[in-house]
């Protein structure tokens, strides 16, 4: 609704209540220990570490910290396994787990949700209509898969690698888990699954599911952890094959680790994605889409649209009109179904994001922030955007993986696509115009794994998500990501 | 060969950029046959050659990937075609570098039809592994194959013709450009299948074509960070570790082909998509 003065007012002049999800019906224990062989087992040098939640900073709970002796133990466990019950099992019946597994977590979805939010600090709109339904659509896709690989690869056979060691981010915990063990066991694969450190709590939650769906033991296994846990998974012998999603600095790390080993790896690291904004774009849900792009889930997404090329003859006009959005978006609460922006995950995050926009500010770009209030406590960053800055800058350059967002200008179509593809990630790119021969001509030379063309930021287990350059080697989700968990052989 | 008339000896020379310079470094090595006479002196491939043949392979890029599929087609037959014209040289060459004569035919042979299998390939691989994905929002999802990028290969040292006209025709067909090392030990096919690529309507810089040494040259196939993929024939343990560790500083995919029976189940798609990418496109359905 547009007020006198142009500003735009969702609520009417009414203001929002707050609306907070109870937390009354959840249950988180005040201590978690490693899901290995399917039991939850203490670590065996003792360790635990607080997760807490980020909006508040109060303890959620405590997690173990899994060493490499603990990583050796859930590798046995999945090793065993694979040579027992899950590889001799019928496809069929494989399948059948999965889809128990898609099922009780739908059941079980509010809770999940609220756990989500609590532990990451994203907004519970988000985690209970995203996050969590996503993750449960994925087990559901994937389940159906295990008895019909053979559709999958014309004219190849093929056959599972063994125990997969996937590690995972923070920014969306139970969804990434979905996205690594769903596709891994419907190809018949065990696993050894590291969550991130500052979000354990879906993931033990999901341990729960998997015991709770009567899964052979051992089939998933969960170890809780830091950096040293994922090294030692990754470093682990009796590891076939690495999933790693995460920064591109880490992954590179993975491939050189995994140098002269025979284990396979896939890698979803960062992005720099380019959101274009043709002058013949509908303008505003071009606004929408760039609210989207860049502030869904605090802009702790890899694939965000975080660099914003808008044509010169629109560009005041969606400057603008992004302004006045802005000022609209509910940052808060994380709990609060209103919420827009939630916490930001962490304290180390908030520093890395806090230091970008000072180099932004210091190399000469324009810095406009909404100016919404923030709570006293937690970890909070106002949505942002940098315009004046140039193809060199490093906002423009480097990931932040928060709410910024730097905007530039172009003329020309060339001009865009050059600059969309100035970058060495190739992870995702949305482009905007009503122009049909535009949009097949832009989607084909942006040069990411996942393009969107009058919407950005949407995911469905059917489609395959993945980066070209460094943003990362195979792709997870749909038909394509089951390669990931394969060995193919001659018929 | 009458001895009033004295044999033109060929000069080998490398394939960059649609050109046949030697060696900037002016290096050579010379290559023998099994009794010790000298066949020829072949260009001693440098780091700098590799570099001007990334910088050929990036500009040629584009535009090949841009072409039609067709087009694609079309040209590696007509390789082919060009391939088949001069079967008795490139068997000879065989020959003279210790293949046995039977062997030497059916290699040629089985490169010009591996030609053709690749370029019937061409407007086919996509529909094989393309995919229109169902999303349960309202939008249109599909997803499809495309190039890569620049690859850098290492081709066999065995099977020095098939093995390379394999994994040349494998990357090229679906859009990307490369750089390739022609086998040390048996460079002559290598540098005669230059100039049937530059007789063939192959755009230059499309296919780059160096001699040299593998243990010098291996470190900047895998390090140079223009590059996006790289190939590997027939490494042993410590090349595959040198390649993926300077290979990760780009996160380059990397793709060993060790032990491949090049005769036979090298002919197959999946060589194709090793250097695809496969890119996902949506677009909301509405009014």
């Amino acid at each position: 609704m547009a007020t006198p003065g142009n500003k735009l007012a969702f609520d009417g002049g009414w203001g929002y209540d707050p609306a907070p999800e109870s937390t009354d019906h959840i249950d988180v224990k005040s201590r978690y220990g490693l899901f290995i062989n399917g039991d939850f087992v203490k670590p065996e040098k003792g360790k635990y570490f607080d997760t807490i939640n980020p909006a508040t900073e109060d303890k959620l709970s405590r997690v173990a910290e899994a060493s490499a002796v603990d990583v050796d133990k859930a590798v046995k466990a999945a090793r065993a396994a694979y040579r027992g019950p899950w590889g001799r099992m019928k496809p069929a019946e494989r399948s059948k787990y999965i889809y128990r597994i898609a099922r009780i977590m739908q059941e079980r979805a509010c809770e999940f949700s609220v756990i989500e939010s609590l532990d990451g600090g994203k907004p519970i709109r988000e985690s209970r209509d995203v996050d969590i339904p996503l993750a449960a659509a994925h087990f559901f896709y994937y389940a159906g898969w295990a008895d019909k690989l053979e559709y999958a690869f014309p004219g190849r056979t093929a056959k599972s690698l063994g125990v997969a060691g996937q590690i995972i981010p923070w920014n969306f915990p139970l969804l990434m888990a979905s996205w690594k063990i769903a596709p891994a066991l419907a190809c018949g694969n065990t696993v050894v699954l590291k969550p991130a450190e500052t979000t354990p709590l879906t993931a033990m939650k999901l341990a729960e599911v998997i015991a709770d769906a009567g899964l052979p033991p051992g089939v998933v296994n969960i170890v809780t952890g830091a950096g040293a846990a994922g090294a030692a998974i990754v470093d682990h012998p009796g590891v076939d094959k690495v999933a790693f999603t995460g920064s591109t600095n880490i992954g590179r790390m993975i491939q050189k680790s995994l140098a002269g080993t025979n284990k396979r790896y896939t890698l979803e690291l960062g992005g720099k994605a380019a959101n274009i904004i043709f002058a013949d774009a509908a303008i505003d849900q071009a606004v929408e889409g760039i609210v989207n792009g860049i502030f869904f889930n605090q802009g702790h997404v890899c694939c965000a649209g975080s660099r914003l090329f808008v044509q010169e003859s629109v560009a005041d006009e969606v400057i603008a009109k992004l302004k006045d959005r802005m000022e609209t978006l509910i940052v808060g609460d994380p709990l609060d179904k209103n919420t827009d922006v939630g916490a930001i995950n962490s304290t180390m995050q908030l520093d890395k994001i806090q230091s970008y926009l000072k180099i932004g500010q210091a190399e000469g770009g324009d810095m406009h922030q909404s100016s919404c209030t923030l709570p006293n406590k937690g970890y909070w960053c106002r949505p942002t955007i940098f315009t004046g800055v140039s193809q060199s800058s490093r906002v423009v350059q480097e990931e932040i993986f928060g709410p910024v967002l730097a905007i530039q200008t172009f003329r020309k179509y060339d001009e865009a696509l050059t600059k969309a593809n100035n970058t060495p990630y190739g992870l995702s790119g949305g482009i905007w115009t009503d122009k049909g021969s535009k949009i097949f001509n832009m989607t084909q030379k942006i040069r990411a794994g996942v393009v969107w063309a009058n919407t950005f930021n949407k995911f469905d287990p059917t489609s395959p998500f993945g980066g070209y350059k460094e943003s990362g080697v195979g792709r997870e989700g749909g038909l394509h990501g089951l390669d990931a968990y394969v060995k193919l052989g001659v018929k | 060969m009458s001895a009033d008339r004295i044999a033109v000896a060929k000069t080998y020379k490398i394939y960059i950029g649609g050109k046949f310079p030697r060696s900037e470094s002016g290096r050579y090595f010379t290559l023998e046959d099994k009794k010790g006479n000298i066949i020829a002196n072949i260009c001693r491939g440098s780091r700098k050659d590799f570099r001007n043949s990334v910088v050929a392979a990036r500009s040629a890029q584009l535009g090949w990937g841009e072409a039609s599929a067709y087009l694609h087609g079309q040209i590696l037959y007509r390789i082919a075609e060009m391939l088949e014209g001069r079967r008795e040289q490139f068997v000879a060459e065989l020959v003279l570098q210790g293949v046995a004569s039977r062997a030497a035919e059916k290699e040629v042979d089985q490169s010009i039809d591996r030609l053709i299998y690749y370029a019937g390939w061409s407007d086919k691989y996509q529909q094989v592994f393309s995919a229109v994905n169902p999303v349960s929002s309202s939008h249109f999802n599909f997803s499809v194959l495309e190039p890569t990028g620049v690859v850098a290969i290492m081709s066999p040292d065995d099977n020095s013709l098939l093995g390379l006209v394999s994994n040349i025709a494998a990357a090229i067909v679906g859009g990307n450009t490369c750089i390739v090392l022609a086998s040390e030990t048996k460079p002559l096919c290598a540098v005669s299948f230059a100039e049937v690529l530059h007789a063939s309507d192959v755009p230059g810089g499309v296919v780059n074509i160096l001699t040299g040494f593998r243990s010098e040259l291996t470190e900047f196939f895998a390090s140079h960070m223009d590059v996006n993929a790289v190939i590997y024939c027939d490494g042993g343990k410590a090349v595959a570790k040198t390649v993926q560790v300077l290979a990760a500083d780009n996160i380059k995919r990397v793709i060993a082909r060790n032990r491949v029976n090049w005769s036979g189940d090298a002919a197959n798609p999946y060589l194709i998509r090793d250097t695809q990418e496969v890119k996902t496109t949506w677009h909301p359905i509405g009014a």
